[in-house]
C-alpha cells in the first residue's frame, strides 16, 4: 500500500533516478573488476572500441559480435590443438601448444604467483589480535575514566585525546627507527604492538560508559563487589553494542592497513594482504586478468563481512541511541 | 569521600596498557622526530648534528615546493568536490523513499574496500589502450587520452578516484547531520511560501554548517596526508613528477634514499601546515558555523 503511494509522488521518481545513476557509478568499477577477472588476455587486450562487460564464458551467443565469434572460434581451435597434443605421450608433446583459457585461470595464476594463502593468514592473525586486544585495553581504560576519580585524570584524558590529532606520517619514521633498535622489524610484534592502544576507542567507549548509572557502581561496591568484578560482570555485558561497532571499525581499518606494514616488514612470510597485493601489482604489470582476480580476492571477504555485520551494526547503533 | 578517592592511584592499573603504548609509539616519537630532524642520519652510521641545515635545504628544494603545490592542488579540488557530491546525495537520501538501506550500503561499499585494490581497478579503467574510460569517451567521439601517463591528467585522475572512494563516508556523516534538523522548520518555511532553493539557503545550509565544518576539517587533514593511491597508481611520482605529493616525497626520502633527518624535517613542516590549516579552520571558519 505504502509503496504504491510513494511511487505516485513524482519527486520520488526523480530522487530514485538520481540515486540509481549515482549507485551504478559507485558499483560499476567493482562489476567491471569482477567481470574482467574471468576474462582471458585475448578478451582483455583488445583495441576494439566496443565495451563488452560479460566474459566470453557466460555471454549468450546472440550478444556476440563477429569479432567475439572469431575470438571464441580461435579459442576452440586452441582447445582442439591442446587436446590432440595431450593424446601424445608426454615426451613427444609440443611445448609451444599452450593450455586454453579456463574461466578460473586468473584466480589460479594470482593464487600461485604470490603466497596469497599466507598473506590471508597473516592478515587474519594480525587483524583479529589487534581488534580483540585493543578493544580489551580500551575498555579497561574507558572504565577507569568513566567510574574512577584519580590524580591527573583530566590531564591524562586530554593527553590521550591529543594523540588523536597527530598525523600518522610524522610517527612513521621515529617508530621505524625505534622498532629497528628493538630488533622488531620483520616480526609480528611490529605489526601488532603499536596498534594495541587506540585513543579513539577509549574515547568512544568512555562516552558509552558515562551513560551507565553511577548508583549501580556504588551499590555493587558496597555489596562487596570488587572493581574488576564490576567491570567484567556488569559493564562488559552491558556494552556489547558499542563493542560490536568498534570491533567492525577496527577490523576494517586493520584489514586495509597498508603503509605501516609496507614499512616495517619486507619478508614475504610476514606480508599482509594489502602489501602482498601491491607487490603482486608491480610484478604482474599488465596482466589485468590476474590483477583483477587478486583485487576481487582481497575485497570480497570484507564486503561479505560488511553485509553479514550490517544487521548487527544497525542494531548496535539503534540500541546505543536508545540508551538516553 | 571524594577526596579519598582522589588519591586513588590504582586506577592507573586499568590505564596502564593504553598509556604505555600511546606514550611509546605515539607521544615520544613526536619529540624524537623533532630532535632527529636536526641531524643527518642514514640509520646505519652515527647521526651527525647539522643544526637547522635540513630545514634550510628544504627551503631551497624545488622538489619540495613541487610536492607541496601538488598536495595543495589535490586538496583544493578533492575537498570541495567531495563535500558537494556528498551533501547532494545525503539530501537525496534524506527523503522518505523506499530502499534507503540498500542505497546507503551501495554508496558505502567503496569506503570499506581497500585503497590498494581499488587503485588497481582504476589503473585498468584509466588504461590508455584497453581501459574502460577511453572506450566510454569513444562513444561520444572524444579522443583517447593517456590519463595516468599524462602530466596534465594524472592528478585529476587520482582526485576523481579518491572522491569516488571517500564519498560514502561523508554521505553518512551529512545524513546524520540532516536528520538532526527539525522537520517543522521546513513545514513553516513551506507555509511561508519558500521554494526549495530558499529552504536550502536559509534552513539546510546554516543548520548543517557544524557538520560541513567537521567534514571540511577532517577532509582537509586527510587530503594533506594522501599517499596510498599515489603510490599505487603513479609509481615514482608520476609523469614529470606531476603527482609527487608531500607524503610520497617524505616516504621516498626516508625509505628509498635513507635520508632520515631530511625526511623528518619534511614531516615536521607537513605537521605544521596541517596544524596551521586546522587552526585557521577553527579560528576563522568556525565563526561562520551556526551552532544551535
Amino acid at each position: 500500500m505504502q509503496n504504491t503511494l510513494k511511487v505516485k509522488n513524482p519527486a520520488h521518481v526523480v530522487i530514485h533516478t538520481l540515486l540509481i545513476i549515482g549507485g551504478i557509478f559507485m558499483l560499476f568499477p567493482f562489476v567491471w573488476m569482477i567481470a574482467t577477472s574471468f576474462k582471458g588476455d585475448d578478451e582483455i587486450l583488445t583495441t576494439s572500441k566496443k565495451i563488452v562487460l560479460l566474459p566470453d564464458v557466460v555471454r549468450p551467443d546472440f550478444l556476440n559480435s563477429q569479432e567475439d565469434r572469431d575470438r571464441i572460434e580461435r579459442r576452440a581451435e586452441r582447445q582442439r590443438l591442446w587436446e590432440k597434443e595431450q593424446e601424445k605421450p608426454a615426451a613427444e608433446r609440443d611445448r609451444k601448444v599452450r593450455a586454453p583459457f579456463n574461466w578460473y585461470d586468473n584466480y589460479v595464476y594470482a593464487w600461485k604467483a604470490q603466497p596469497f594463502y599466507r598473506f590471508f593468514l597473516n592478515t587474519l592473525f594480525v587483524t583479529i589480535t589487534v581488534t580483540a586486544v585493543s578493544l580489551f585495553f580500551a575498555s579497561l581504560a574507558a572504565y577507569a575514566f568513566a567510574f574512577f576519580n584519580f590524580p591527573f585524570k583530566d590531564l591524562a584524558f586530554m593527553l590521550m585525546l591529543g594523540t588523536m590529532m597527530l598525523p600518522q606520517q610524522a610517527l612513521l619514521i621515529p617508530n621505524y627507527i625505534f622498532l629497528s633498535k628493538l630488533g622488531w622489524i620483520n616480526t609480528y610484534f611490529a605489526l601488532i604492538v603499536p596498534w594495541l592502544a587506540s585513543a579513539y576507542s577509549v574515547f568512544f567507549l568512555r562516552q558509552f560508559f558515562m551513560q551507565l548509572p553511577k548508583d549501580l557502581f556504588e551499590a555493587a561496591t558496597i555489596d562487596g563487589c570488587t572493581r574488576f568484578q564490576f567491570y567484567y560482570k556488569i559493564v562488559l555485558p552491558l556494552s556489547k553494542p558499542p563493542m560490536v561497532t568498534l570491533g567492525i571499525f577496527s577490523f576494517l581499518a586493520n584489514w586495509n592497513s597498508f603503509v605501516w606494514p609496507l614499512i616495517v616488514t619486507n619478508d614475504t612470510s610476514l606480508r599482509v594482504i594489502q602489501v602482498g597485493l601491491s607487490y603482486f601489482s608491480s610484478e604482474a604489470g599488465t596482466r589485468w586478468g590476474p590483477l583483477m582476480a587478486a583485487s576481487t580476492m582481497t575485497i570480497l571477504p570484507l564486503v561479505i563481512m560488511y553485509f553479514l555485520a550490517q544487521k548487527q551494526f544497525v542494531e548496535s547503533q539503534a540500541t546505543t541511541g536508545m540508551k538516553e | 569521600m571524594a577526596n579519598k578517592r582522589n588519591k586513588d592511584w590504582s586506577a592507573y592499573l586499568y590505564l596502564m596498557p593504553v598509556i604505555v603504548i600511546l606514550v611509546i609509539f605515539h607521544v615520544l616519537p613526536i619529540f624524537y622526530s623533532l630532535a632527529v630532524s636536526f641531524y643527518e642520519w642514514d640509520l646505519i652510521g652515527s647521526p651527525e648534528f647539522v643544526g637547522a641545515s635540513n630545514y634550510l635545504r628544504l627551503a631551497d628544494d624545488p622538489m619540495f615546493y613541487k610536492s607541496l603545490w601538488n598536495t595543495v592542488y589535490y586538496a583544493l579540488i578533492s575537498v570541495p568536490l567531495s563535500i558537494l557530491f556528498a551533501m547532494l546525495i545525503a539530501m537525496l537520501l534524506n527523503n522518505p523513499i523506499s530502499a534507503i538501506g540498500l542505497y546507503r550500503t551501495v554508496y558505502f561499499i567503496p569506503v570499506i574496500t581497500s585503497i590498494n585494490a581499488v587503485a588497481i581497478v582504476w589503473n585498468f579503467i584509466y588504461h590508455p589502450d584497453f581501459g574502460l574510460l577511453n572506450k566510454i569517451l569513444d562513444i561520444f567521439s572524444i579522443n583517447p587520452q593517456t590519463w595516468l601517463q599524462d602530466p596534465f591528467w594524472a592528478m585529476p585522475c587520482i582526485i576523481f578516484m579518491s572522491v569516488w572512494k571517500g564519498l560514502g563516508y561523508n554521505v553518512i556523516i551529512f545524513l546524520a547531520g540532516l536528520q538532526n534538523i527539525p522537520k517543522h522548520l521546513y513545514e513553516a518555511a513551506r507555509i511561508d511560501g519558500a521554494n526549495r532553493w530558499q529552504q536550502f539557503r536559509h534552513i539546510t545550509w546554516p543548520l548543517l554548517s557544524p557538520t560541513t565544518f567537521f567534514v571540511f576539517t577532517i577532509s582537509t587533514i586527510g587530503s594533506f596526508q594522501v599517499f596510498s593511491q599515489v603510490y599505487m597508481m603513479t609509481p615514482r611520482g608520476g609523469p614529470l613528477k606531476s603527482t609527487m605529493v608531500i607524503v610520497y616525497y617524505l616516504y621516498r626520502k626516508a625509505f628509498e634514499q635513507f635520508e632520515f633527518g631530511y625526511a623528518l624535517a619534511i614531516a615536521f613542516v607537513l605537521f605544521m601546515i596541517i596544524f596551521a590549516c586546522t587552526l585557521f579552520n577553527k579560528l576563522y571558519l568556525e565563526k561562520k558555523v551556526h551552532y544551535t
